[in-house]
């Protein structure tokens, strides 16, 4: 099967061609069908890599395909690494890809660019299995810049409402200046080591000193990649954005798969980063401030959608923090958790979405519970498994990364113990929102509301299973459990062992539950007993609340400080710049040109006594000339 | 002989072009073009991919001056041929559907053209090399003067003056040559030998330097270009953006970088900061330009930084960049102009605010411009990543400040890139772009050739990346050693 790794990325290819060039002939079914089975097939040949690797002795195999890029001594091949963290992560993209493809069949069933919409979804697939698969840090980037091109079709899906084309434009150009980063720190990465090959780097690597500056300035320049593209601080602010894109869209590629690139990246290259302790300080403070920040917008949000992308920047800042403090397999752990319990939050809410006609503000909704049953039940195991309730999934997942950042710094620890209580906080609120107390809406809409087809709730009912129960993956022995994916994942990610005694780490996961209690318990009073519901628009907050409803006006200040200046400087360059002192100069030439050949042109007066004179003294001055020199 | 009749047979054409009438002056254009190409790709089947002159001619021309008729392809020149006559016929074959007055004498202009570009990246002997940069610049001021826009005697007169300004300074570099030759000729090789100290090589660098620099063109001798490129007619300024802006950066890599590496080496800071200042400022221009043609003519010109910024950083991956990108930038560039000729065809306007919603009506329009977009603001798995990757690898050698201002590229190509595709293809319709027809015929079938060369070239690069890799070692080596002997 290992060998055969090549079928995986390009069955998704296949099928954006057939849906690509098929997407005015092939009927809907046929497109859904075609785009869904490519993935599943992926998946199969996924699960059966998966299983021969278990078997096998040999931890790491390279499936070489071509050589694509050589210049002196620069070689990238187009080649695929197989090892337990690639397998792992082929099988949340295809397995939850499939999923999301399913869904999509029934919530994408009216749209008039339903197989434009199968084939973008296949090109993502296809693209991040590259990301993912490759196996030196080109190929990834070939996926890391796919996946942001079809992050961008997507967001842009609906291209005729202006904003949403804005949208995807500022996520692509997001992307780009983190890409930037990513580069030179791939330039870098080749001058040090001569390769770019994760197999000639890594080992390598590991003889350098640690906190050496070269080390220090390649894993920042990795990390700007990885903010840009996991949506961190100061580059997060195209992810709520995103969310223009149809809500599928959504759950697989600004939830589940796409934005948890860098995370995987980084993962990938533990060698490196456990050698620069100074970035890892970086990456744990930005991770901690975006949890943080992310969370306290996620408050006061009213669209669904939104309180949920926040909620996802804020939970990808948690794997930062936690790979900041070296919990590399903890952090991917809450890749695989958030994966399961955000992809099920968000079809949970493009199922809500779906049955309201397209209504996403929370203030319209209310009393769906009853109404919408299975979306209901599903999400309310999503939100709880986010809000990190035992025994569901979220919460072994945010403890082990909880667990280390407390025995890195308490005060951290702290901090990251208060955003988890504010995410309990509003993502209570948006279920108490959405389906307690009673409908909001007109009585009309009321009787249009119906619980989603079977391809949709299909997928809410397998992912709440996995939400619920993927923490068994990763089992903490405090519990007695096996930690598989710990040991799954050591002989090709730096590992750490917690070194806390027991009493300390049930303290830690005591502090934190009941502090989610009282969270729930807080929510529960406003929001269902209080029956409040959140002011319009344009009602007057009080100055805290306006921070947090208008983003901490991050936009406002981006606009302020970058946009506005290179556009005045744009004007300056062309109409200043450009056209006066270049072009002046220029002209200026040509005009003194012209006022030159002005006055010599009185020079050629006619006069053949004139013209003999200054033959004469020419002749004169020629000879002198030559005399002199001689 | 293969190679007289590579160079040849473009001229004949463009004779045989001025007798018929309307139809069959644009056909047989074509036909010859076409025919070109043919003669290329035999030529490329039968090339041995070293570092080697193959197909080599060598005649007497004026004894008197030294001068002879020396030309030859070696994997450099192979590129460039290439470019020219895959692109030509492209450029012809996109304005068969537009109304082009007096065909015959336009389709005659774009053949004579096509001998001079040949010359120049074909001459071994550096008055050959001048007669062809000469021969090329002549017809296209025709075809700027007599097709182009309005505005176009101004415009066509500062495009004039400062190309022959430019030119002429390089002509006086080659005289200053033949007359340092003790052999008396303008022969490659014995340009090649000659031993000029450091201050004659730097004044021999700006002679030439500057020609190139215009031709290309390079901030600050750029302020012809966006006014030439909006005012050309669509195929003179595909003509000019696709290949003719080679000749220069051909000319740096064949007749100043070999000749005189002193002076390149001690100028290289100055023209590498020029150059980065060119892409930066350059993208920023574009960022609010309104008119899609100008906004390209400015994009070009960051590109063309970026390739210069390679070349001057002077290691193999820089100049392998610089190699692929020639390509990359006159397939993608060729691309752009022909979907903004599309949009004006259609439209009457180059302006950006009064168009809009265009991917609903012209879907298939919109899919093919924005690939070529994305091969443009080089997406990975496209033509323009392979460029860009190797040159800012390149600059990153030479330095991470240059590389990072270089890198700006990558961030302002997608700004200024995407906002352009935002204004035409996204969006709601207007009374206008309603009922904007989608491509079909010879628009469609260029458009995607185009298309598939973006994919192709980004997917599998590695046999244009073969043709010059011993070239460019070759040429390495022998700066390297030149700049250990010079005083």
């Amino acid at each position: 099967m290992i060998n055969l790794v090549w079928l995986v990325p390009l069955l998704p290819l296949l099928g954006f061609l057939i849906n690509g060039l098929g997407r005015n002939t092939l009927s809907k079914t046929a497109v859904g069908f075609a785009g869904s089975t490519v993935i599943l097939a992926s998946f199969l040949i996924s699960l059966g890599i998966f299983f021969e690797l278990g078997g096998s002795a040999l931890k790491s195999h390279e499936v070489f395909l071509f050589d694509w890029i050589s210049a002196g001594d620069l070689r990238i091949p187009l080649s695929f690494l197989v090892d337990p963290l690639s397998s792992v992560m082929l099988l949340i993209v295809t397995g939850v890809g499939f999923l999301i493809h399913l869904y999509s069949a029934g919530y994408m069933h009216e749209d008039a660019g339903f197989g434009k919409f199968f084939s973008y979804l296949n090109l993502f697939v296809f693209f991040m299995l590259l990301l993912v698969l490759g196996s030196n840090y080109i190929v990834m980037f070939i996926g890391w810049e796919g996946v942001g091109l079809c992050s961008y079709l997507l967001i842009g899906f609906w291209y005729t409402n202006t904003s949403y084309a804005a949208a995807a434009k500022k996520a692509f150009v997001m992307n780009r200046i983190g890409d930037l980063g990513f580069l030179l720190g791939v330039f870098l990465l080749f001058q040090t080591f001569g390769s770019l090959e994760f197999s000639k780097i890594f080992p390598m690597a590991a003889s350098m000193v640690p906190g050496e500056q070269t080390l220090f300035l390649i894993t920042l320049f990795l990390f700007i990649g990885a903010c840009g593209k996991s949506a961190q601080l100061p580059l997060f602010t195209w992810l709520p954005d995103a969310m223009a894109g149809p809500t599928p869209v959504s759950a697989l590629i600004h939830a589940a798969t796409m934005v948890t690139a860098g995370i995987y990246m980084i993962a990938r290259s533990s060698v490196l980063f456990d050698l620069a302790p100074l970035t890892q300080n970086i990456i744990a403070v930005v991770g901690l401030a975006t949890a943080l920040v992310a969370a306290l917008i996620a408050l006061t949000q009213t669209d669904i959608k939104k309180v949920l992308a926040y909620s996802t920047v804020s939970q990808l800042g948690y794997m930062f923090l936690g790979l900041g403090v070296g919990a590399y397999t903890g952090s991917f752990f809450h890749v695989i958790t958030h994966a399961f319990f955000k992809a099920l939050l968000f079809l949970g809410a493009g199922s809500v979405i779906h049955a309201l006609h397209h209504e996403q503000d929370m203030r319209h909704m209310g009393g769906l519970k009853k109404k919408l049953p299975v979306t209901f039940m599903t999400m309310l195991v999503g939100t709880i498994a986010i809000a990190g309730l035992p025994p569901f999934s979220g919460f072994f997942s945010k403890d082990e990364i909880l667990a280390h950042v407390y025995q890195h710094s308490k005060v951290m620890w702290a901090l990251g113990v208060l955003g988890a209580l504010l995410t309990a906080f509003y993502m209570f609120r948006m279920l108490y929102l959405t389906f307690y107390s009673s409908y909001r809406g007109t009585h009309h809409a009321e009787e249009h509301i119906h619980e989603s087809p079977k391809s949709m709730t299909i997928p809410l009912i397998v992912l709440a299973i996995l939400a619920a129960a993927g923490g068994i993956i990763n089992f903490p022995a405090v519990f007695g459990g096996g930690e598989w994916l710990h040991h799954w994942l050591s002989p090709v990610v730096n590992t750490h062992e917690l070194e806390l005694d027991h009493s300390t780490e049930y303290m830690l996961m005591g502090i934190s539950v009941v502090g989610v209690l009282v969270s729930i318990a807080i929510a529960y009073n406003k929001y269902v007993k209080g029956k409040h519901v959140p002011v319009p628009d344009a009602a007057e907050r009080p100055a805290l609340v306006k921070l947090s409803y208008h983003k901490f006006y991050l936009d406002e200040i981006y606009d302020a400080l970058i946009r506005r200046p290179l556009d005045a400087l744009s004007g300056f360059f062309y109409r200043v710049v450009d056209k006066k002192i270049i072009d002046g100069l220029i002209n200026g030439l040509g005009w003194s040109t012209n006022e030159a050949s002005k006055g010599l042109r009185l020079l050629q007066s006619g006069n053949v006594g004139f013209y003999i004179f200054m033959m004469v003294f020419g002749i004169i001055g020629l000879l002198l000339y030559t005399y002199l020199s001689i | 002989m293969e190679l007289l009749i590579l160079l040849f047979l473009p001229l004949a054409g463009a004779l045989i072009s001025l007798f018929p009438g309307k139809q069959s002056a644009r056909y047989g254009a074509f036909a010859v073009s076409i025919l070109s190409l043919a003669w290329t790709v035999g030529l490329l089947l039968r090339f041995t991919p070293d570092a080697t002159t193959q197909f080599a001619v060598d005649y007497d021309w004026i004894s008197q001056m030294g001068i002879r008729f020396h030309a030859g392809i070696d994997g450099i020149s192979m590129l460039l041929v290439l470019l020219t006559n895959l692109l030509v016929p492209l450029i012809i074959w996109s304005s068969f559907g537009r109304n082009i007055d007096r065909p015959a004498a336009f389709y005659a202009l774009i053949l004579f053209m096509q001998t001079g570009l040949l010359l120049v990246f074909t001459a071994l002997d550096a008055f050959l090399f001048y007669i062809g940069w000469e021969a090329a610049l002549i017809p296209i001021y025709f075809i700027c003067a007599m097709w182009g826009g309005k505005d176009r005697v101004k415009v066509n007169m500062k495009f004039f003056v400062y190309t022959i300004g430019g030119s002429l300074f390089m002509l006086l570099g080659i005289i200053y040559l033949y007359l340092q030759n003790p052999e008396r000729n303008f022969d490659i090789q014995a340009f090649y030998s000659l031993n000029l100290d450091r201050s004659q090589q730097s004044w021999v660098f700006w002679a030439f330097f500057i020609a190139f620099a215009i031709k290309m063109p390079v901030f600050p001798f750029h302020t012809w270009q966006p006014d030439t490129y909006t005012t050309a007619p669509t195929q003179g300024t595909m003509l000019l953006s696709g290949i003719m802006l080679k000749m220069g950066i051909y000319g740096v890599i064949r007749w100043l970088l070999p000749v005189v590496p002193g002076g390149f080496q001690d100028w290289t800071p100055t023209v590498i900061v020029l150059s980065i200042i060119g892409i930066v400022y350059a993208s920023l221009i574009a960022f609010k330009q309104k008119d899609g043609k100008r906004l390209i003519a400015y994009s070009s010109i960051g590109h063309v930084g970026l390739i210069v910024a390679g070349i001057f950083a002077l290691n193999t991956q820089g100049l392998q960049g610089a190699m692929v990108q020639m390509l990359s930038h006159g397939i993608n560039v060729v691309g752009l102009f022909l979907v903004t000729d599309i949009l004006y065809n259609r439209l009457q306007t180059n302006k950006l605010d009064e168009m809009g919603g265009i991917a609903k009506v012209a879907p298939k329009f919109a899919a093919v411009a924005l690939i070529i977009v994305l091969g443009t603001v080089a997406l990975p798995g496209t033509n323009g990543f392979v460029g860009e990757f190797l040159l800012l690898l390149g600059v990153y050698e030479y330095s991470l400040w240059a590389a990072v201002f270089a890198g700006l590229t990558i961030i302002f190509g997608a700004v200024y890139m995407l906002r352009m595709y935002q204004k035409v293809m996204l969006g709601q319709t207007n009374a206008a772009t309603a009922s904007f027809a989608d491509i079909k015929g010879s628009e469609q079938a260029v458009l995607y050739i185009i298309c598939l060369l973006v994919i192709v070239l980004g997917v599998y690069p590695k046999p244009i990346l073969n043709l010059t890799e011993a070239p460019v070692q070759q040429l390495l080596e022998q700066v390297n050693q030149k700049l250990s002997l010079v005083k």
